[in-house]
């Protein structure tokens, strides 16, 4: 089991949305994907693609006053 | 899986194309299969060096307009076409090309992205294609 981390910190649609799905696609089952980002709608759209795949979002976290987030998803 | 997105790109227009992109990427990264036909002026984007060179489907005033969206897109941080076709692609993405417009604007295989493109078919391929589709879209 490994951790990927990807940043898309400054990117707009469907950037996150796309480079998580590619970045769950190379992660073997059981890894952790940690992605961090600013687009608003990808803050909630990501834990909706996850949830259509089957996938377990750990955690949602808000950083800088709510100017980035977090979003932790177990393969 | 099992579901699916099926667009038609008929328009040619930069703007369009990008929703089309935009659209289908949503669709692989929300867990759907996601395949675009390209057909008429949408085909025209398929041509090497083309995919980028639509005008704007309205305000385009000879291009300034074009111009104008095209910095207003670069500061807002949204990536090119390319990019966008290349995510497509790598996420398992499908194009299929109208064989008759390649006949209409007489059109050959060489002119084409051909690297991009995973089929050639007529009306029988998208009907086939957006059977058991549950998004099926005309732009």
């Amino acid at each position: 089991m490994a951790d990927v981390e990807i940043d898309v910190r400054g990117q707009t649609c469907p950037v996150p949305l796309v480079e998580c799905r590619k970045a769950l696609k190379k992660a073997s089952p059981g890894d952790l994907v940690i992605v961090k980002g600013t687009h608003p709608a990808s803050r909630k759209e990501i834990p909706m693609a996850c949830e259509a795949m089957g996938l377990e979002v750990l955690d949602i976290e808000d950083k800088e006053g709510g100017k980035e987030w977090e979003i932790k998803i177990r393969r | 899986m099992g579901e699916k997105t099926v667009i038609i790109l008929h328009s040619g227009d930069m703007d369009k194309v990008y929703s089309a992109l935009i659209i289908a990427n949503g669709a692989l990264a929300m867990g759907m299969e996601a395949s675009i036909y390209f057909t008429f002026w949408g085909l025209m984007r398929l041509k090497k060096g083309e995919l980028d060179k639509g005008q704007l489907s309205k305000m385009n005033m000879l291009g300034l307009g074009r111009q104008m969206i095209k910095k207003r897109m670069d500061k807002a941080n949204v990536v090119s076409l390319e990019r966008l076709m290349n995510d497509f692609k790598e996420l398992g993405g499908k194009i299929i090309a109208c064989e008759m417009t390649m006949e209409i604007m007489g059109l050959s295989k060489e002119e084409l992205r051909t690297e991009w493109i995973d089929e050639w078919g007529a009306v029988g391929s998208y009907i086939q294609e957006a059977r058991d589709a549950s998004v099926t879209l005309f732009i």
